[in-house]
C-alpha cells in the first residue's frame, strides 16, 4: 500500500475522451486536478514538472461513479432492535480496511452512501464516504459536509423483524405507516416542549431523547430520507404520511414498483434509486421489471441505480448498461444514472457526479467506453489521489502478512456479498441462498 | 393477449431468415441465410430460394447466433427467493442421487420466458443441498411439460467435501472444519464403496436374470455413475479441495465434469492433464479469498482456457439467468477473448452435454435453436429481434416486456 502521507493530491489527465455528463463529450481532452479540485479541462494543458501525468490516449475519463444504496466498509449494518432506531448512525463503524472499498474503486466508484439495512421502519443514520482507502482512520473516510441522511424501510423486512420476529407492531403495511405517524407525532410534540421550555414557558426542561432529536431534525428538513421500498402501495403511502408533515426530502430506495407509480414521484419531487434487474428474491419484488429505470427516466423521476452489494457495485458501469437493453436510454441518460443523479439524492451535486471547474477530483479512467461490456477501469483518483492504478494493482490484497498464517480462508459461497440489508437480523435465511 | 402467466403462443411452420450474418461458432462467421423447418436448421448458405409455405423474415444487418445454454441454474426450481415453499431444488437428505430437478421443474415459470428473451435458449436446472443432492437435467426453455422440454442430457451431482469457510458468517473454527471436511471425505469414500458394491451386484443379478430385492432408489441412480454412462457433476471451489477431488476422480475412475471451480486458476494445469471439463460461474463474483486479486473471477475461465481446459459459464441463477452474456462478456474482455467466451456458451456447453450433434452451433441438421441480434449479444445495447427454440418463433415478451408497457406512459396518469 502506497504512503499515503505522501499523496499529491495534483494529477494531469492528457488526451482521453472526457464524459462530462453536463457538457457533452469532448474528444482529446485534458482535465487537470490540483489540490483535490478540478482546475481546468481542455485541450493541450501544461502543469508543472511535479504534477504527474496519466497519457488516456484511447481512453474515457469520467467522473468517479457514486453508488447511492451500499453496505461496504461498515462492520455492522442492522441495529434492528426497534421499529425506530433513529439514534444510531452508521458513521461510527466504518472501517477503513475493508478490502471492498478497494475492489469498488477497482470498478471506478468513488463515493458510496453506506447505509444502515433495512430490519426497522426507521433505521439509523447513514454516512457518505469517499473511498480513500489508505487511510486509516475512520473519520478520513467521511466525506465532511455531506447532507446527513437517514434509512427508512417499508414492507417485507420490518414486518418480518418486529411482526414476526419480535411478535410486535409493524406486522402488517398498515402497522408500518402507523410507526411513521406515531414517530413524528412523538418527535412533533418534543420540538414542542422544547421550544416552550427556551421561550422560557416553562420551567423544567423536557427529557434529552436523542432518538426525537433525530426524527426532529427528519421533519425539519435536516436529514435526507432514503426509504428501502417495494411495493406501489407503500411508496404512496409515505408520499402521504410526508406530505401531512411538511417533510419533502426523499430518496426511494430499491423501488422495484417505482415504476408503477412514477406519476407521482415525480408530482411529490420524490427521487429513485434502483436496481438494474434484481427481482423475484422476494414476493414484493415478483412483480418487477428491469424497465423500471427506464421507464422513471422517461417520467422525469430522478434515478439513479445502485448495488447494494459488494460485488455488484465493481461493475456498475455495466449495470447503468442495461438500462440501453431494458428501455433505450442514451449513453449519457444511462451514465447520469450512475452519476450526476445518485450525487443529487445524496444532495452532494454541488461537488460531485460531472466533471466540471471547481468540482472535487473524483475521476474514472476506463479502457473502452464505459457502458460497453469489454471496457476495463483502468484507474480510479479520489480528490486528486490515485486510488486505484490497474497497473500497481497488488497480487495480494493483505495489509500486513502474519508468517505463521495458515493459507487466508476461502469463501465457498461469499461470491454476491448482497442483502446485506438484513444482515444480523436473520444470517441463517442467507446459508441457503445459491 | 398475454395474461398473468401465459405469454403469446409460439409459432411453428417454416421460416427464412434472410441477408443475415450467421455466426455459427463451428465453422466461422459469414453472411449467409438460414432456413428452419420442422425444427430443425435446414439449409444454410447464400441465396436461399424461398420454399412454399414459409415465411420469410429480412435479417439484412442483423447476425445470427445459436441459442446460449448455461451450465447451471435453478430456473424452474425456485420462483421467489425467500419463499422456501417454491424452492425445489434443495430436498432433506444427504445421500439422495435419486432426486430428479426436471420432474419438479416448472414449466411455467415466470423466469423461463424472462430468461428466454435475452438469447438463452438452454439451461442445465441442478440440485443443491447435501452430499449428493440429486440428478440435474438440461432443459430446452420452451414446453408445457418437463419431458417436452428435457434436452437429453442428466448428470449425478456430487458437492464434493469441502475445505474453505461456507461465507462470512460461518463462525466455525479451522479445527472443526478440518473435523467436518475429513468426516465428510470418509464418507464419501464409504459411499462409493457401496455403490461399487452394489454395481457388482447388480451385474451379477442381471447377468443370472435375477431381481434384486429392496427398493434403493439412491443406490439405483449411481448405477450408470459406477459404469461411466452418465456423468457426475462434482462441484468444487477451493484449491485444494479441486486437488482432493482429482485424485479422487482418477481413484473412482468416473466420468467427471467439475463444476464451480472458482480457484481453477491455481490448478489449471493439473486440470487440463486430466482431460476434465469445467463449468464456471457466475464470472460475476466477488474471489473466493480477501487476500486475492480484484478480478479473479473475471479471469479464471480465461486462465483456465489458456491452459487448455475446456470451460463451460453458468449463472447459477434461478431469476436472472439471462445475465449469462454479461457473465461471458466479462469473461471475454478480461483474458478469454470473445471466440472463446461465445463457444463456451454454447458449442462448448453442448459438447460437455453430449449434445452436440443436436444443438450447440449454427450447422445443417441441428436443431433450430438460435436467436438474431442487432449486435454482439455481450453488449448491453445489443437487442434481439426473433428468438427460436425447438424451430418454433418464440414471442419475445415476458412479464418485464409487458409491465415495460403498461407502464411507459400510465393512462390514467395523475389524474383520478
Amino acid at each position: 500500500m502506497a504512503n499515503h502521507c505522501a499523496m499529491s493530491q495534483d494529477v494531469l489527465i492528457k488526451n482521453g475522451t472526457v464524459i462530462t455528463i453536463t457538457d457533452g463529450v469532448k474528444e482529446n481532452t485534458d482535465v487537470l486536478i490540483q489540490n483535490g479540485k478540478i482546475k481546468s479541462i481542455g485541450a493541450g494543458i501544461s502543469a508543472g514538472d511535479q504534477v504527474r501525468v496519466v497519457e488516456a490516449e484511447g481512453m474515457y475519463v469520467m467522473p468517479g461513479i457514486i453508488d447511492a444504496h451500499s453496505h461496504i466498509g461498515i462492520d455492522v449494518v442492522n441495529e434492528a432492535t426497534a421499529p425506530v432506531t433513529a439514534e444510531v448512525r452508521v458513521g461510527d463503524v466504518i472501517n477503513p480496511y475493508s478490502v471492498s472499498i478497494y475492489r469498488a474503486l477497482a470498478g471506478g466508484v468513488t463515493t458510496s452512501h453506506a447505509m444502515h439495512g433495512s430490519a426497522n421502519a426507521i433505521g439509523g443514520q447513514c454516512e457518505t464516504i469517499k473511498h480513500r482507502y489508505g487511510e486509516e482512520d475512520p473519520e478520513a473516510l467521511k466525506m465532511e459536509g455531506a447532507p446527513r441522511t437517514i434509512k427508512f424501510a417499508l414492507g417485507e423486512n420490518p414486518m418480518r423483524v418486529h411482526g414476526e420476529g419480535q411478535g410486535i407492531q409493524p406486522k402488517t403495511r398498515m402497522g408500518i405507516e402507523q410507526v411513521f405517524r406515531k414517530a413524528f407525532a412523538e418527535a412533533q410534540d418534543y420540538e414542542t416542549s422544547w421550544q416552550k421550555y427556551n421561550a422560557g414557558n416553562s420551567q423544567t426542561a423536557p427529557a434529552y431523547d436523542i432518538r426525537k432529536e433525530a426524527v426532529a431534525d427528519i421533519l425539519s428538513g435536516e436529514i435526507i430520507i432514503h426509504c428501502h421500498s417495494y411495493r406501489a402501495d407503500e411508496i404512496l403511502m409515505l408520499m402521504d404520511v410526508l406530505e401531512d408533515y411538511g417533510v419533502d426530502k426523499i430518496c426511494f430506495q430499491h423501488v422495484n414498483e417505482g415504476f408503477k407509480v412514477a406519476p407521482e414521484l415525480a408530482a411529490f419531487g420524490a427521487s429513485a434509486s434502483v436496481f438494474a434487474d434484481w427481482w423475484a428474491y422476494k414476493f414484493e419484488v415478483y412483480y418487477s421489471t428491469a424497465y423500471n429505470a427506464a421507464i422513471l427516466t422517461k417520467n422525469n423521476v430522478v434515478t439513479s441505480i445502485n448495488s447494494d452489494s459488494g460485488e455488484l457495485i465493481r461493475h456498475l458501469y455495466h449495470e447503468a448498461g442495461k438500462s440501453q437493453k431494458y428501455g433505450g436510454l442514451t449513453d449519457n441518460e444511462a451514465l447520469r444514472l450512475i452519476t450526476i443523479n445518485p450525487a443529487k439524492q445524496l444532495g452532494i451535486d454541488d461537488r460531485v457526479g460531472s466533471i466540471e471547474v471547481g468540482k472535487e477530483g473524483d475521476v474514472a479512467i476506463f479502457s473502452a467506453h464505459p457502458l460497453s461490456i469489454y471496457a476495463i477501469p483502468q484507474m480510479t483518483i479520489v480528490d486528486g489521489i490515485v486510488r486505484f492504478d490497474i497497473e500497481t494493482d497488488p497480487v495480494d490484497m493483505r495489509l500486513d502478512i502474519d508468517p505463521e498464517e495458515n493459507m487466508p480462508s476461502f469463501y465457498e459461497l461469499d461470491a454476491h456479498d448482497h442483502h446485506r440489508c438484513m444482515e444480523g437480523v436473520f444470517e441463517d435465511l442467507f446459508t441457503d441462498q445459491h | 393477449m398475454a395474461t398473468a402467466q401465459q405469454m403469446a403462443k409460439s409459432e411453428s411452420g417454416s421460416f427464412l431468415l434472410k441477408g443475415a450474418t450467421l455466426v455459427t461458432v463451428s465453422d466461422g462467421t459469414f453472411a449467409g441465410d438460414l432456413l428452419i423447418a420442422d425444427g430443425k436448421i435446414k439449409t444454410i448458405g447464400e441465396n436461399v430460394s424461398l420454399p412454399a409455405d414459409t415465411k420469410e423474415i429480412d435479417c439484412s444487418g442483423k447476425y445470427i447466433y445459436p441459442g446460449m445454454i448455461d451450465g447451471g441454474t435453478k430456473l424452474g426450481l425456485q420462483e421467489v427467493g425467500n419463499v422456501s415453499l417454491t424452492s425445489d431444488h434443495n430436498e432433506i437428505g444427504d445421500f439422495i442421487p435419486h432426486m430428479e430437478a426436471l420432474t419438479a421443474v416448472n414449466p411455467n415459470a415466470v423466469s423461463i420466458p424472462v430468461t428466454r428473451v435475452n438469447g438463452i435458449t438452454t439451461a442445465l436446472v441442478v440440485p443443491s443441498g447435501g452430499s449428493f443432492p440429486g440428478t440435474a437435467a438440461l432443459i430446452n426453455l420452451i414446453g408445457y411439460t418437463p419431458d417436452q422440454m428435457h434436452a437429453n442430457f442428466k448428470g449425478v451431482v456430487l458437492n464434493f467435501p469441502a475445505t474453505g469457510k461456507r461465507g462470512w458468517w460461518d463462525r466455525r473454527s479451522d479445527e472443526d472444519i478440518k473435523k467436518e471436511s475429513e468426516k465428510a471425505m470418509k464418507t464419501l469414500d464409504d459411499t462409493w464403496k457401496k455403490v461399487k458394491l452394489y454395481a457388482k451386484i447388480d451385474s451379477a443379478a442381471g447377468s443370472r436374470k435375477k431381481v434384486l430385492e429392496g427398493y434403493n432408489p439412491a443406490m439405483d441412480a449411481m448405477l450408470e455413475v459406477a459404469n461411466g454412462s452418465r456423468h457426475l457433476l462434482i462441484e468444487v471451489n477451493k484449491e485444494a479441495d479441486i486437488k482432493a477431488a482429482l485424485k479422487w476422480i482418477e481413484k473412482s475412475n468416473v466420468n467427471a465434469i467439475l463444476t464451480g471451480v472458482s480457484e481453477g486458476y491455481r490448478v489449471a494445469a493439473d486440470i487440463a492433464k486430466a482431460s476434465l471439463p469445467v463449468i464456471i460461474g457466475p464470472v460475476l463474483s466477488i474471489p473466493g479469498r480477501q487476500s486475492d486479486k480484484y478480478d479473479a473471477a473475471y479471469t479464471n475461465p480465461g486462465l483456465l482456457h489458456k491452459a487448455g481446459v475446456k470451460v463451460v459459464l453458468r449463472t447459477s441463477s434461478y431469476e436472472n439467468v439471462r445475465n449469462l452474456p454479461y457473465n461471458a462478456g466479462f469473461a471475454a474482455a478480461y483474458g478469454m477473448g470473445t471466440e472463446a467466451a461465445l463457444r463456451s456458451v454454447t458449442l462448448s456447453a453442448a459438447e460437455v452435454f453430449g449434445v452436440a450433434d443436436q444443438f450447440g452451433s449454427l450447422e445443417e441438421g441441428k436443431i433450430a435453436n438460435l436467436f438474431v441480434s442487432d449486435g454482439d449479444p455481450f453488449e448491453t445495447n445489443t437487442n434481439i429481434h426473433h428468438l427460436f427454440i425447438y424451430g418454433r418463433k418464440v414471442p419475445l415478451e415476458s412479464r418485464h416486456t409487458l409491465l415495460y408497457e403498461e407502464f411507459l406512459e400510465r393512462d390514467p396518469g395523475l389524474e383520478k
